[in-house]
């Protein structure tokens, strides 16, 4: 098997199913050419033509109105957003048309896109270039929103999400794109849309979380949380819908808590998980769920950009005080 | 090829190369110097504004965009030392247009532009220092080095920013002209006491922007409205990897653009900044006059890749050294040097050489200034800190977050 990053592991999901299906097409900008901003769709305008891998204008309501009119019309649009800042231009037409549309028909017609969007923060970008939108889309019934974290998730989940019959956006955390390998099936595979992963077993506290901050947990539990607590870390991978089985069966198991997210804490989906967790294991609970998050503030340019996203350090704070509660 | 391919609906037939200000043929550019059409071409023995101003006047125009083109310079070798973090757009090859159009204004005269905006922040007044520290992204940056290469923000030199949404700050152009013209029309007087103005807002876009909706909405509000609001194409022919005939109608022919929300419409060649003055001042003149709105397609060229990292595959090299050749610096310092006969080479040498010492400054300047105090995550997102949102104003850098 080969050994993949992130990105290539997208490219190679995009590539399979490209050939497998013809009314697949990959539209954006500078995404045939140039093979995307994070060279994501490198060389599959050259393998599969100008026809099916589209430079765009710069023109998000465009883009994605185009997509959804695509769908609609029976293919299988991948438009890409550059930057989740982006959406911004786009958000009328996937709010208010792609989520709404099956509904708006009453199942007569659907909106069978996936919308690729590299997601968060960590590379010393500004606004725009950092955030982390999710809940504003979570928040809207008709999308599914998904956020792998590595590149065989990424592949599979990526696969499932093209051939899904809704609308699904499909958040790629730019800190993981090329940060580490692992090797990734030539299979054709598919997970899930709306099962979590268990990363690591333990009993005495769940901690969830998705996307890069899964390597933030990790590298709390690595070095500062100390080894006879034993923490079970649940990777959501699908934020919408979301799978509670596996987090509450979790929690009714450990009794405790902690939820982690990039995103501002205020409204974000921490704070949804923490009330279906209060709702479901209120009786096993050892301690308050403790949300370790973002700060209520515009994500700021590089030098502060460290003290704004959640760290292993302030992850294990959260994770030992709720064991020591 | 379907559809994605651009052609049938530009009616390059009403395009015959060599019309117009430039024409485009096989993705190729002629200047206009080159094909002897379009705004180059000027009357003999018809004066041009430019002639009647001072030398220093134009010597000041040089030393800017000299000014501009070395602290761009500094930048891209800070970026490379990873200095500055994210994206770093440079202005270099567009000299010309910031330095031209500004000129053409009032200081009091509001400007908003897109996200390549080292250039204009500079031509507007910004020390180079409050540049580059927002770079660098230290406290001492004009956006308190929370922004960076794309938040340059100047309220006392009236410049509305930098702004890394494309097409987003077009309606807030529109939106300044409105604030202007409500002063003047409704108020009478300006917001803060003194006597209303006649004002002209410059929105300026990159040729990318021309195909975001945002534009066209703002283009209406302010043929609609009578904006004095003029919308500055920043023609470099380029958006990322996108030559402007592959991404918008009517790339031969922008100036129509204009046509169908009632406004004048016209082409500049921005390469030479004598002949933008000569076009746009008296453009900038009409629309303060009249209250109306203009938008203008001024040809210019981005020399390096659209950002620090792009590897240019989209164009051809030969084309880069044509516009190099026409380089607006070299230009006016020939003008400068030959014509009007008011600088020597050694007087060129001195203003480049000072500044590169500004520019050199700036670097040394940003490098050792403070980085932002972690309590500046939390100021200016409201006006007063919000209480129990997090963190809260008690909230100190490596304590525990209250509100964990
Ligand atoms: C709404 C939006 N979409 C995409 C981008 C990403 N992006 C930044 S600059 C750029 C190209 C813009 O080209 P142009 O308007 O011609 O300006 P230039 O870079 O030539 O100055 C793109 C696609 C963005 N910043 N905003
Ligand atoms: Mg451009």
């Amino acid at each position: 098997m080969p050994q993949l990053t992130l990105v290539q592991a997208i490219n190679s999901a995009l590539d399979q199913e490209m050939a497998r299906d013809p009314r697949v097409v990959c539209l954006g900008e500078d995404v045939g050419l140039n093979g995307g901003v994070f060279r994501v769709t490198e060389g599959l305008q050259k393998k599969y033509g100008a026809d099916r891998v589209i430079d765009t204008p710069l023109s998000e309501s465009g883009i994605m109105g185009s997509s959804i009119g695509l769908a609609m019309g029976g293919m299988r649009p991948i438009p890409e957003i550059q930057f989740e800042g982006f959406m911004g231009p786009a958000y009328d037409q996937l709010v208010n048309h792609a989520a709404r549309f099956r509904n708006r028909t009453r199942g007569s017609m659907t909106v069978p896109l996936t919308v690729r969007v590299p997601w968060g923060g960590g590379i010393h970008a500004p606004e725009f270039h950092s955030d982390s939108p999710e809940a504003i889309y979570i928040h809207n019934p008709g999308l599914k929103v998904l956020c792998p974290s590595t590149p065989s998730d990424a592949k599979g989940l990526l696969l499932a999400a093209i051939r899904d019959p809704d609308p699904v956006i499909f958040f790629e955390p730019k800190r993981v794109y090329r940060s580490f390998r692992e090797e990734v099936s030539d299979e054709d595979y598919t997970i899930p849309i709306g099962k979590a992963k268990l990363v690591s077993e333990g009993a005495d506290i769940t901690v969830i979380t998705w996307g890069a901050m899964v390597f933030q947990c990790l590298e709390a539990l690595d070095k500062h949380v100390p080894e006879d607590a034993s923490v079970e870390l649940i990777d959501l991978r699908t934020l919408h819908p979301m799978d509670t089985d596996a987090f509450i069966e979790s929690v009714n198991k450990t009794g405790r808590a902690v939820v982690v997210q990039e995103a501002p804490k205020t409204c974000g989906l921490a704070s949804e998980i923490t009330t279906i967790i209060q709702e479901h294991c209120f009786l096993n609970l050892k301690a308050p769920v403790q949300r370790v998050c973002g700060f209520d503030v515009v994500m700021p340019y590089a030098k502060l950009e460290l003290d704004y996203l959640p760290d292993a350090k302030r992850i294990a704070e959260a994770i030992m005080q709720t064991l020591a509660y | 090829m379907m559809s994605t391919t651009p052609a049938p609906i530009n009616p390059s037939s009403s395009a015959p190369a060599g019309e117009g200000l430039y024409a485009i043929t096989s993705s190729r550019v002629h200047m206009p110097g080159q094909n002897g059409n379009g705004t180059a071409k000027r009357e003999a023995g018809k004066p041009r504004p430019s002639d009647a101003l001072p030398n220093a006047t134009l010597i000041k125009w040089l030393r800017d965009m000299i000014l501009i083109r070395e602290f761009e310079n500094r930048c891209a070798q800070a970026y490379q030392q990873a200095k500055i973090g994210g994206f770093c757009h440079l202005y270099i090859g567009q000299e010309a247009l910031a330095v031209g159009t500004i000129n053409s204004l009032n200081h009091d005269d509001p400007i908003v532009t897109a996200y390549r905006d080292h250039g204009h922040a500079l031509a507007r007044g910004m020390s180079a220092r409050a540049c580059m520290a927002e770079m660098f992204g230290k406290s001492a940056g004009c956006a308190k080095g929370k922004g960076g290469s794309m938040h340059m923000f100047d309220k006392p030199n009236w410049n509305f920013g930098g702004h890394g949404i494309v097409g987003a700050q077009t309606p807030l152009g529109a939106g300044l002209a409105f604030a202007a013209k409500y002063e003047l029309e409704v108020m009478k007087r300006s917001v803060d006491g003194g006597p209303a103005k006649k004002k002209v807002a410059l929105a300026y876009l990159g040729d990318g922007a021309l195909n975001q909706g945002a534009l066209h909405e703002a283009m209406n509000l302010a043929g609609l409205w009578g904006l004095p609001v003029i919308f500055v194409v920043e023609n470099n022919r380029y958006s990322m990897g996108t030559a402007i005939e592959r991404g918008t109608t009517m790339a031969h022919d922008l100036k129509q653009k204009a046509v169908a929300y009632g406004m004048e419409g016209v082409h500049i060649d921005g390469m030479d900044i004598r002949n933008i003055y000569d076009e746009f001042k008296p453009l900038v003149d009409r629309c303060r006059e009249n209250s109306r709105p203009a938008f203008v397609d001024l040809l210019t060229y981005r020399y390096q890749g659209h950002s620090m990292s792009d590897p240019q595959k989209y164009r051809a090299k030969d084309e880069v050294e044509m516009f190099k050749s026409r380089d607006s610096i070299a230009l006016l310092e020939q003008h400068l040097l030959t014509e009007r006969k008011c600088v020597t080479e050694a007087d060129v040498d001195k203003i480049v050489a000072e500044c590169k010492a500004i520019a050199a400054d700036s670097a040394d300047f940003a490098e050792s200034a403070p980085i932002p105090a972690a309590e500046e995550l939390f100021s200016d997102v409201y006006a007063e800190i919000v209480p129990n949102l997090s963190p809260a104003a008690t909230y100190v850098h490596g304590e525990k977050n209250p509100l964990l």
